[in-house]
C-alpha cells in the first residue's frame, strides 16, 4: 500500500482474552447501533410511531374512553389509564425491530458485516439496542403527555423510575419476540403485517383500557393471564396509581410485579436464542 | 513458486435444482491476480462467496491464505477484502461514515478508523462526495468506495467480484488502473468478470467457467494458442515467387497472395520466435520485407471456440454489454 499514515495489520488481530472477546463485541454492538441512530437520524418520521403515535394515542384514549369510563373501587381514568397507554405503546411500537431487521437483512450490507472479522449477532443486538433507546423515548412522549393532561403519580420517585423500568423490560423483551417474526418473513412489509397481527390482540385482550372483570369469561381469563395486563398492573402499582385488577383471584393479577417480571425474562430467555439461531441460518448459504 | 495464496478443490454448491459449482478447482498463487472468467450464471459469484466464507459448499475444499473456508472461517476473515457484485454499503450512511464504521467494524481503533477513512476517500478521489449520503453516489463512486471499504486493512488476499460492471467506459478505466495499483502493492486478487478485455488486461492467469465448471485455464497467451488459429500476415517489398517456397515450412495451410503480389496470408501455429524465423527465411533468399504481423485470437475467439456460444457481442470492448444483464445466479 502507497505510504499511509497508519502502520496497518494486513491481519486483523484476533481478540484473545474472553475479556478482549466481550469487549469487542460490545464495541461492535456500539458501532451498529450508532448506524442505526444515524438511519433515524435520515429519515425522522421513523420515528413517528415513538414521537407523535404516543401522543395521539394516550391522548385519543383517555378523553375518548375516560369519558364513559368508571374505575372500580373508584380513581381517575386517566391515573388508571396511563400505566396501560404505557406498555401498549411499548408493545405496539416494538413492532419497529421486526421492520428494522427484516430491512437489515434484504440490503447488502449484511454481506458486508457478514465478511468482515466480527460476531454476526451483534448486527441483532445493534437492532435491539436502538430500538431499546426508541423506546426509552417512547415512553418519555407517554409520560409527558400524561402528566399534561392530568396524570398524577402517587408513589415515590424511585417507584415511578421503577415502573418505568418495568414497562421497558417488557418493551426490551417484545422487541425479541418481533425479532423472531423479522427473521422469519421476507421483507418489511409481511414482518409489519404478521407482527401486528399478532400485537395488536396481545395489546388488546388486556387490562390496558379497562378492567377485566366486566369481559365475557373467556376473554378474561386471556385478558388474566396476558403479560400485557401483568405488566400493565406492574406500572400501575409502581406508580401508586388505581389497579382494581388486584382484586382478580389470579396470580398474576394479585402480583402484577412479580409476574411481569417473569413474564419479560422467559420471553427473552426464549426469544434471544430464538432470534440468534434464525439470523444464523438466514445468513447462511 | 510462491504458496499458494487461494487454493479451491471439488468444489460443489447447488441451490434447490440449480448446480452453481460442479467440481471447481482454482489455485492462485501469492501476489497473483487470477481472472475468473464467465458468462452470467457460470458460477463466479458462488465461487467467491464460498471462497469468502459467505456461503459454504456442499462439497469440495478450499483454503485462502492457508485456512479453510469453513472450519477456520473467523481466520480467513481476519485476511481477505471482499468487494461483492452489488453494492454492500450502507445506503443512508455517507462515504465516510461508511468507511468508519467498515474500518471500527475491522478493530481499528476510533482515531485509526477516522484516520483509515479519510486517506482512502482520498485515495479514490472521493473527498469531495465524502460527506454526502450514499443514495446520492453514481455507479462508479458506489464501486469505489466498495473496494475501498474492502481495503481498510490493506488485507493480504482480495475479491473482487465483477468490479465494472455496469460502469461506463471511464470509470472503468479508472478502476482498472486502481487495480493494477493495488498488486503492484503485492495483493493476491481474484477477480470475476464477464469481459474478456478485462481478464486480457489485468489478470495474470484466467479460469473460464462456465455452467459451474472450469472449461479452460492458463494466461491469456496460452489461451488464445491453445486454440491456435494465429494468422502471419507479411507485406514484401516487391512481389516474389520464391517467398513462398521460403515461408512454405513456416505456415501450417495455404498461403494467400493478394492481388498486387505484395502481401502474403496464412495460418500458423503460435510460437515463440516465429516472426524472426519467417524474418531470416525471407532474408536468407535475399526478399525485402516490409512488415510482418502476427495476429492472434482474441479472447473472444477463445471463448466462442471453448463455449460454442458469442462471449461479448461488442468483442470485448469494454463499452459493450455483458454476455447477459442482471445479477450472477
Amino acid at each position: 500500500m502507497t505510504a499511509s499514515v497508519l502502520d496497518l495489520p494486513t491481519v486483523v488481530p484476533a481478540p484473545e482474552t474472553t475479556v478482549d472477546r466481550v469487549r469487542t463485541w460490545w464495541r461492535d454492538v456500539v458501532v451498529l447501533t450508532r448506524r442505526n441512530l444515524i438511519h433515524v437520524s435520515r429519515e425522522p418520521m421513523q420515528l413517528s410511531d415513538v414521537t407523535i403515535q404516543p401522543v395521539l394515542f394516550t391522548v385519543l384514549f383517555i378523553y375518548v374512553f375516560g369519558a364513559a369510563m368508571s374505575i372500580p373501587g373508584g380513581g381517575s381514568y386517566k391515573d388508571f389509564a396511563l400505566g396501560g397507554l404505557l406498555v401498549m405503546n411499548l408493545t405496539t411500537s416494538s413492532v419497529g425491530t421486526a421492520v428494522g431487521l427484516s430491512n437489515d437483512l434484504v440490503t447488502g450490507v449484511i454481506d458486508r458485516f457478514r465478511s468482515l472479522p466480527m460476531s454476526r449477532t451483534t448486527v441483532l443486538v445493534g437492532r435491539a439496542m436502538s430500538d431499546l433507546l426508541a423506546a426509552v423515548v417512547c415512553a418519555f412522549m407517554v409520560g409527558v403527555t400524561g402528566l399534561l393532561v392530568g396524570w398524577r403519580p402517587t408513589s415515590s420517585l424511585l417507584s415511578v423510575a421503577a415502573g418505568f423500568g418495568v414497562a421497558l423490560l417488557f418493551g426490551f423483551a417484545m422487541a425479541w419476540i418481533n425479532a423472531c417474526i423479522g427473521l422469519r418473513t421476507t421483507d418489511s412489509e409481511s414482518a409489519q403485517a404478521m407482527a401486528f397481527l399478532f400485537i395488536f390482540p396481545l395489546a388488546f385482550v388486556s387490562s390496558v383500557f379497562a378492567p377485566t372483570q366486566q369481559m365475557p369469561s373467556f376473554v378474561r381469563f386471556l385478558a388474566n393471564w396476558n403479560p400485557v395486563s401483568a405488566v400493565a398492573g406492574a406500572t400501575r402499582t409502581l406508580f401508586g396509581n388505581p389497579n382494581p385488577q388486584a382484586a382478580v383471584p389470579v396470580w398474576p393479577c394479585q402480583h402484577p410485579v412479580e409476574a411481569a417480571l417473569i413474564w419479560s425474562v422467559a420471553i427473552l430467555a426464549v426469544c434471544i436464542p430464538l432470534a440468534a439461531r434464525s439470523f444464523r441460518a438466514r445468513t447462511t448459504d | 513458486m510462491a504458496a499458494a495464496m487461494i487454493e479451491a478443490t471439488g468444489l460443489r454448491k447447488h441451490f434447490g435444482e440449480t448446480v452453481a459449482l460442479d467440481g471447481v478447482d482454482l489455485t492462485v498463487a501469492r501476489g497473483q491476480i487470477l481472472g475468473l472468467l464467465g458468462p452470467n450464471g457460470a458460477g463466479k459469484t458462488t465461487a467467491v462467496r464460498v471462497l469468502t466464507t459467505l456461503s459454504q459448499p456442499d462439497a469440495g475444499s478450499a483454503r485462502v491464505a492457508g485456512f479453510d473456508v469453513v472450519s477456520e472461517s473467523a481466520e480467513v476473515r481476519r485476511r481477505i477484502g471482499v468487494t461483492g457484485q452489488s453494492a454492500t454499503l450502507d445506503e443512508l450512511l455517507t462515504g465516510r461514515q461508511n468507511l468508519t464504521m467498515v474500518a471500527e467494524l475491522s478493530r481499528l481503533s476510533k482515531i485509526d478508523a477516522r484516520t483509515r477513512a479519510a486517506e482512502l476517500l482520498d485515495r479514490f478521489d472521493l473527498v469531495d462526495a465524502s460527506d454526502r449520503v450514499l443514495k446520492g453516489y453514481s455507479g462508479g463512486m458506489r464501486r469505489r468506495l466498495d473496494l475501498a471499504a474492502s481495503l481498510v486493512t490493506n488485507p493480504p488476499v482480495l475479491f473482487l467480484d465483477e468490479p465494472t460492471t455496469g460502469l461506463d467506459p471511464t470509470s472503468r478505466n479508472r478502476m482498472w488502473d486502481v487495480i493494477r495499483e493495488l498488486v503492484g502493492e503485492g495483493a493476491t486478487l481474484l477477480l470475476t468478470t464477464q469481459y474478456l478485455e478485462e481478464a486480457d488486461q489485468l489478470a495474470d492467469r484466467i479460469v473460464v467457467v462456465d455452467h459451474g465448471r472450469v472449461i479452460a485455464e492458463g494466461t491469456s497467451l496460452e489461451l488464445k494458442s491453445a486454440i491456435g488459429g494465429a494468422q502471419l500476415e507479411v507485406t514484401l517489398s516487391r512481389p516474389s515467387g520464391a517467398a513462398l517456397t521460403a515461408l512454405g515450412p513456416l505456415v501450417s495451410g495455404e498461403i494467400q497472395v493478394s492481388a498486387d503480389g505484395l502481401r502474403l496470408r496464412a495460418p500458423v501455429r503460435s510460437g515463440g520466435g516465429l516472426a524472426t524465423e519467417v524474418v531470416r527465411a525471407l532474408d536468407a533468399v535475399g526478399i525485402d520485407v516490409d512488415d510482418v504481423e502476427l495476429q492472434r485470437p482474441s479472447l473472444d475467439d477463445v471463448f466462442f471456440s471453448l463455449t460454442g456460444q458469442p462471449a461479448d457481442p461488442a468483442t470485448g470492448d469494454p463499452t459493450g454489454d455483458p454476455i447477459l444483464e442482471g445479477a450472477d445466479q
